[in-house]
C-alpha cells in the first residue's frame, strides 16, 4: 500500500424531482450516488467504470466541490474538502484539479490560451506578472506545445491541441489529484494515443494522482492502476486493474467486459450474453440494482448485499459470494 | 457470424457499385474535396465498414450515396452510384425521394436527433410508411408500424406506437429509427458512427439487432466508424479512408493481420492494446491535411514514417495486391513484418 | 501548412487549424486573408443609410443646415418638395405648416432620436445585463424575484403606462428617456439570463470553478464575454424598438415635448394634412422606415458576424 491521498466515504448524492416544471411538491429522489467509499493513493491512477448514468460523473463533481454531496464526506491529506473556508480553500483548488471531456466545450471562446492555462493560477496564488508568465510557458512546453501558443484562442487549435491547453491550465499549479473526466473519449483515436501517452509521462514525471472517469475500457485498462465499477449508484465491484481485467466477479463487471467490442475479427462474441437495459433510476429495484439484469439471480438478492473482500485489495458487492471473505 | 471468406463473392452480381464518386463542398473558405474519387462495391448481404477519422470524409460519403449532401455548399462533381442497375446521381430529385427509404436507406449517428420529440413514435413511423405509400389505409400503416417494431424486437410494440421519445431510452430510440430505415427492405443500409452515442451494453445489443435483420432480409450495410472494434465485431470487408479518398481495402481479417497501407498499421497500433498495459501507445505524429489544401502527392505522407521522395510528388494509384487494393507507391514492399 | 519548429516534447498536432503563417523566428503572423474572408457579406447599403439618414445628420447638423429647425416663415408656410409644381431647391423637401423646413428638422430629430436610443439602451442594457446575470447565475430567490419583474414589465402595455407617467409628471426628455429605459431592460435581461443560464453549465465554467474562480471573476471574465455577441445584437435591434417607441410616444403627445423636431411629432404634426400636404408626415415617416429597417439588416449581420462558430473552423 502506498501513501493515502484522498477517500471518500460513504459518499452520496440525492437529487429531488419535483411534480410539474415550475417547483411542485418534491415527489421522490434519485439517488445518484449512494454510498460510495473509495481511495485514491499518491501518484496512482484510480479509475470510476460504468455507462451512462451510473453516478460516475457525480462523485467527480463532489470530489471537485462543484457539488455538495447528500451525506458522507470526502477527505484530501486527513482534511474533509466540504468544511474547508478562506486559504484552505484556495490551497484545494490548488490541489486538486480537472479535465473534462469535450475540449470544444471547456476553453472558454473568449479568452486567450496563456489567460485560460494561467487562471488557477492566478486566483489561487500570489504570483506577479512575470512569474505567471514564465509558468504558463513552462507548461505549456510540459504538455508539448510551445509558449508562443498562449498568444492564440482555443478556435485556432485542433481537438487534441485543445486537449493539452486544458491540461496544461490543471497542471499550473502542480496539483496533487488530477481528476479525468473522459480525457480522450472526444478525440480521435490517432490523437486519443498522443493525450493518453502525454498522461502517463507527466503521472511519472510529476507524480500526480489521477481520478479517470471513463466508460471506455480499453483506457481504462491502459491508464488506471485501481478500478471501481459503479452501477446505479454503488459501486459493485473494486480491486487492481489486473483483479478486475483478469479476474472480474460481479455479474456486471462480466457483462460489461462480455459486451466490450473485440479488439480482432477472430475474437467476434457469436453466443454473448446480453445484458438488459438499466431500469429506470427513479424507481430503483430493492435490494441488488442489477437484480432485473443479472443471469444468476436469486431470491436473496431482494436484499442489499454488502460489500465482500475475495482477495487481498479486491471486493464484491454480490451475494454470490457470501461467506468466501477471507 | 462466421469470418469473412465472403461466401457471395464472384457468384453475385453488386447490390451497390460506386464509382470515382466525388463530392466537394464550397465554402466561404474555398472548395473542400470531402470526397475525392472514391470506389467500391457492395454485396447482397454484405457488411462493408468505411473507417477513418475525423474529417477524411467518410461522413460526406455517406449522406453522398443518398444524395443528402449539405445545400447549398456540398455538391457532387462526378461519378457513379449505381443500384439496382441505375445511377442515383442522374435520377431526377423526385425519382431519388422514392428510392431513398425503399431501396437504400440510412441510420444515423445520435437517435435522440433523428426522432422528432413532439410526435409519437406511431405517428412518426407511419410517416415513413405513408411517404412512400401514400394511399396505405389507416389499418395498414398500423400492421406494417406495429410489424416494423417487431422486427426490430421492440417489446409490446403496440404499447411504444403511442409513446414519445423521451419516454424511451436510447437503446429503444436507435432500435426504432433501425425499424423506421427497415421499414421497406431496402437493399442497402448505411449505418453512419451507429453506437458512438450508445453505451458498452447497448452497442453490443444494437450491433447484434444489425447482424440479425441482415441475415433474415438479405440487406448489405455499409457502417461508417472511427472504431476498429465496431468493423472487428461486423464487417466483411473495410475500406480506409484518408483525406477524401480509401487507401486500402480489403477483408476485415486482412485489414487487421496483414495491413498494407502504412496509415492502416499506425492506427491499428494507435489503439490501446489489452494485456499490454504500461507500454507507450505508438501514435501518429501531425494532422491530416486541410481537405481545402490538399497536397499533390500522397496525402499521407507528412506523417508517413516510410515515405520517400516519390511519395510527395504524385499520388499513388490504388493497386490490387494479394486481396487489397492499396494507394501506396511502396505497397509491394513488406515494410513492416505482421503476424 | 507545416510549422517551422517542433515542440519540445511530446507531438506536434500543431497546423490544419491554426491561420497563422510564421516570421523568421518563428513566430505566428495573422494572414490578412483570413479577415477579408470573415467580412465578405457587410451590408453596406444598410449601414449607408444608418449613416447618412442617423448617425451623420446628428452629428453635423449645425453645419449642414441653413435654417432653424424650430422658428419657420409664414409665408413659406406648405411648401411641397422641389420636384413638385411651386416646390424650389430652397426647401428640398417642402416645409410644415408652420414655414419650418422639413429636411432641416428631420436632420435635428435624427439627433433627438439618437440621443434618445443611445441613452435608453445604455440605461436599459446595463440593468438589464447585470439583473440577468444576477438571475441566470445564482438562481434562487434572485432568480424567482427577476423572472417576476422581467414577466411584469414584458406584459405591461407602454404606451398605456407612458401615458399615465407624462399625465402625472409632464412630458420631458428625462421622462421619455426613463419610460422607454423602464419597457427595454427586460427584454435585455430575459435574453441575459437564458444565455447565462446555458453557458453557467459549460464546462468551462465548471472548470473556472474548479480552478477556485470567485463567482465575480467568473460573470465578468466567462460569462460575460461569451454573451456579449448576443448583447451587441440586441443592442443594435433594439435601437430600431426604441425609435419606434420614441414615435409613437411623441405621436399621441406623450413625447418629446414641441417644438422640438422628434420625427414622432412630425409624422403627428402632418396628420390632419395628409392628403394635402403629404410630405409633412411622410418624410420623417420614411426616415423612421429606412433607419429601423437597416439596424434590422445591420443586426442580423452582427449575429452572423459575431457567431464564434463560423470561427470555429477546426471542427470539421
Amino acid at each position: 500500500m502506498g501513501d493515502l491521498l484522498m477517500s471518500a466515504e460513504k459518499l452520496s448524492k440525492h437529487f429531488p424531482v419535483s411534480a410539474g416544471q415550475y417547483g411542485g411538491k418534491t415527489i421522490g429522489h434519485v439517488k445518484a450516488v449512494d454510498g460510495v467509499s473509495f481511495a485514491i493513493e499518491k501518484g496512482k491512477t484510480l479509475a470510476l467504470v460504468g455507462e451512462s448514468g451510473c453516478g460516475k460523473t457525480t462523485t467527480a463533481r463532489m470530489i471537485l466541490r462543484l457539488w455538495t454531496p447528500t451525506a458522507g464526506n470526502v477527505t484530501l491529506e486527513g482534511r474533509n474538502i466540504h468544511d474547508l473556508k478562506g486559504a484552505d480553500l484556495k490551497w484545494f483548488r490548488s490541489a486538486v484539479q480537472a479535465v473534462f471531456q469535450d475540449p470544444w466545450a471547456s476553453l472558454s471562446p473568449r479568452m486567450r490560451v496563456r489567460d485560460i492555462v494561467a487562471e488557477p493560477l492566478v486566483v489561487n496564488q500570489k504570483v506577479d506578472r512575470h512569474e505567471v508568465r514564465e509558468r504558463v510557458g513552462a507548461t505549456l512546453e510540459q504538455v508539448g506545445m510551445q509558449p508562443w501558443h498562449g498568444d492564440l484562442f482555443p478556435h485556432e487549435f485542433s481537438g487534441g491541441q485543445r486537449q493539452r491547453v486544458a491540461l496544461a491550465s490543471a497542471l499550473i499549479t502542480q496539483p496533487r489529484l488530477l481528476v479525468l473526466d473522459e480525457p480522450v473519449s472526444a478525440l480521435d483515436v490517432s490523437v486519443q494515443a498522443q493525450v493518453m501517452n502525454l498522461l502517463k509521462d507527466l503521472q511519472s514525471e510529476l507524480g500526480t494522482a489521477f481520478l479517470l472517469i471513463s466508460h471506455d475500457l480499453a483506457t481504462v485498462r491502459y491508464v488506471a492502476d485501481q478500478v471501481a465499477v459503479m452501477y446505479m449508484g454503488r459501486v459493485v465491484e473494486t480491486g487492481s486493474v489486473d483483479q478486475i481485467f483478469e479476474n472480474p466477479q460481479h455479474p456486471y463487471t462480466k457483462g460489461l467486459f462480455a459486451s466490450a467490442l473485440p479488439d480482432h475479427p477472430r475474437n467476434r462474441r457469436p453466443e454473448l450474453e446480453i445484458l438488459g437495459e438499466m431500469p429506470s433510476p427513479l424507481d430503483p429495484p430493492s435490494g441488488c440494482q442489477f437484480r432485473t439484469r443479472c443471469p444468476s439471480v436469486m431470491t436473496i438478492c431482494e436484499q442489499v448485499p454488502d460489500s465482500i473482500e475475495i482477495e487481498p485489495g479486491h471486493s464484491v458487492a454480490c451475494h454470490l459470494y457470501a461467506g468466501k471473505a477471507i | 457470424m462466421a469470418l469473412p471468406v465472403s461466401p457471395t463473392q464472384g457468384s453475385v452480381s453488386p447490390v451497390l457499385e460506386v464509382s470515382d464518386l466525388r463530392t466537394y463542398l464550397y465554402t466561404r473558405w474555398g472548395t473542400t474535396k470531402a470526397v475525392d474519387g472514391v470506389s467500391f462495391s457492395l454485396d447482397p448481404g454484405e457488411t462493408l465498414g468505411i473507417v477513418g477519422e475525423s474529417g477524411s470524409g467518410k461522413s460526406m460519403l455517406a449522406l453522398s450515396l443518398v444524395r443528402l449532401t449539405p445545400e447549398p455548399a456540398g455538391r457532387i462533381e462526378g461519378g457513379q452510384v449505381i443500384l439496382n442497375g441505375r445511377d442515383l446521381l442522374s435520377l431526377p430529385e423526385k425519382q431519388m425521394r422514392a428510392v431513398r427509404g425503399t431501396e437504400i436507406s440510412m441510420v444515423l449517428q445520435d437517435p435522440q436527433q433523428s426522432l422528432n420529440p413532439v410526435f409519437s413514435i406511431g405517428n412518426q413511423l407511419g410517416e415513413a410508411i405513408r411517404v412512400h405509400d401514400s394511399d396505405a389505409g389507416k389499418d395498414e400503416v398500423y400492421a406494417r408500424s406495429v410489424a416494423a417494431l417487431k422486427s426490430v424486437q421492440v417489446p409490446a410494440p403496440e404499447r411504444r406506437l403511442r409513446n414519445f421519445p423521451h419516454h424511451m431510452s436510447g437503446g429503444m430510440k436507435q432500435r426504432i429509427v433501425g425499424a423506421m430505415a427497415m421499414a421497406y427492405q431496402p437493399q442497402v443500409l448505411i449505418a453512419d458512427e451507429p453506437t458512438t452515442a450508445l453505451d458498452v451494453t447497448i452497442q453490443a445489443q444494437y450491433l447484434r439487432l444489425l447482424k440479425d435483420l441482415q441475415q433474415r432480409t438479405g440487406v448489405g450495410i455499409i457502417i461508417i466508424t472511427h472504431d476498429f472494434g465496431v468493423i472487428a465485431e461486423t464487417c466483411d470487408r473495410v475500406a480506409v479512408m484518408y483525406a477524401g479518398r480509401f487507401v486500402e481495402q480489403a477483408s476485415v481479417s486482412d485489414i487487421f493481420d496483414h495491413p498494407k497501407h502504412p496509415y492502416t498499421k499506425a492506427l491499428l497500433d494507435s489503439r490501446p492494446k489489452t494485456g499490454a498495459k504500461g507500454e507507450r501507445l505508438s501514435s501518429i505524429e501531425g494532422q491530416p491535411p486541410s481537405l481545402a489544401d490538399l497536397p499533390d502527392g500522397c496525402r499521407f505522407a507528412t506523417r508517413c514514417e516510410y515515405a520517400m521522395d516519390r511519395c510527395s510528388l504524385e499520388y499513388p494509384d490504388l493497386v490490387a495486391i494479394g486481396g487489397h487494393s492499396v494507394a501506396c507507391w511502396r505497397s509491394e514492399e513488406v515494410l513492416w513484418e505482421t503476424s | 501548412m507545416s510549422v517551422g519548429n517542433q515542440p519540445t516534447r511530446g507531438s506536434d498536432d500543431v497546423t490544419r487549424s491554426i491561420e497563422v503563417g510564421h516570421d523568421r523566428e518563428g513566430r505566428p503572423v495573422k494572414k490578412r486573408r483570413r479577415f477579408r474572408r470573415r467580412v465578405g457579406h457587410i451590408p453596406w447599403i444598410s449601414i449607408g443609410i444608418v449613416l447618412v439618414v442617423l448617425i451623420l445628420p446628428a452629428l453635423l447638423a449645425d453645419l449642414i443646415t441653413v435654417h432653424d429647425p424650430l422658428r419657420g416663415t409664414l409665408g413659406d408656410r406648405l411648401a411641397p418638395p422641389f420636384w413638385m409644381e411651386d416646390g424650389s431647391w430652397t426647401y428640398p423637401l417642402g416645409t410644415d405648416k408652420q414655414g419650418r423646413d422639413i429636411l432641416t428638422r428631420i436632420i435635428y430629430g435624427a439627433r433627438i432620436s439618437l440621443t434618445v436610443s443611445g441613452l435608453t439602451i445604455l440605461i436599459g442594457a446595463v440593468i438589464g445585463t447585470s439583473l440577468g446575470l444576477l438571475a441566470g447565475y445564482f438562481g434562487g430567490w434572485i432568480d424567482r424575484i427577476v423572472s417576476w419583474l422581467i414577466d411584469t414589465f414584458l406584459s405591461l402595455p407602454h404606451v398605456l403606462l407612458a401615458l399615465v407617467i407624462v399625465a402625472a409628471i409632464g412630458p420631458s426628455f428625462v421622462t421619455i428617456v426613463a419610460i422607454i429605459a423602464v419597457t427595454i431592460w427586460a427584454s435585455f435581461a430575459r435574453q441575459v439570463r437564458g444565455e447565462t443560464l446555458s453557458v453557467r453549465e459549460s464546462e468551462y465554467v465548471a472548470r473556472a470553478r474548479v480552478a477556485g474562480a470567485p463567482s465575480a471573476r467568473i460573470l465578468l471574465r466567462h460569462v460575460l464575454p461569451n454573451i456579449a455577441n448576443t448583447l451587441i445584437v440586441l443592442a443594435t435591434l433594439q435601437v430600431g424598438v426604441v425609435i419606434l417607441e420614441e414615435s409613437s410616444l411623441s405621436f399621441i403627445g406623450a413625447g418629446i415635448p414641441r417644438p422640438n423636431p422628434s420625427w414622432g411629432v412630425m409624422v403627428a404634426d402632418g396628420r390632419d394634412q395628409i392628403l394635402i400636404s403629404w410630405w409633412i408626415s411622410f418624410f420623417p415617416g420614411l426616415a423612421i422606415l429606412l433607419v429601423v429597417l437597416s439596424l434590422n439588416l445591420v443586426g442580423d449581420w452582427l449575429r452572423d458576424f459575431l457567431d464564434p462558430k463560423l470561427r470555429q473552423r477546426g471542427r470539421d
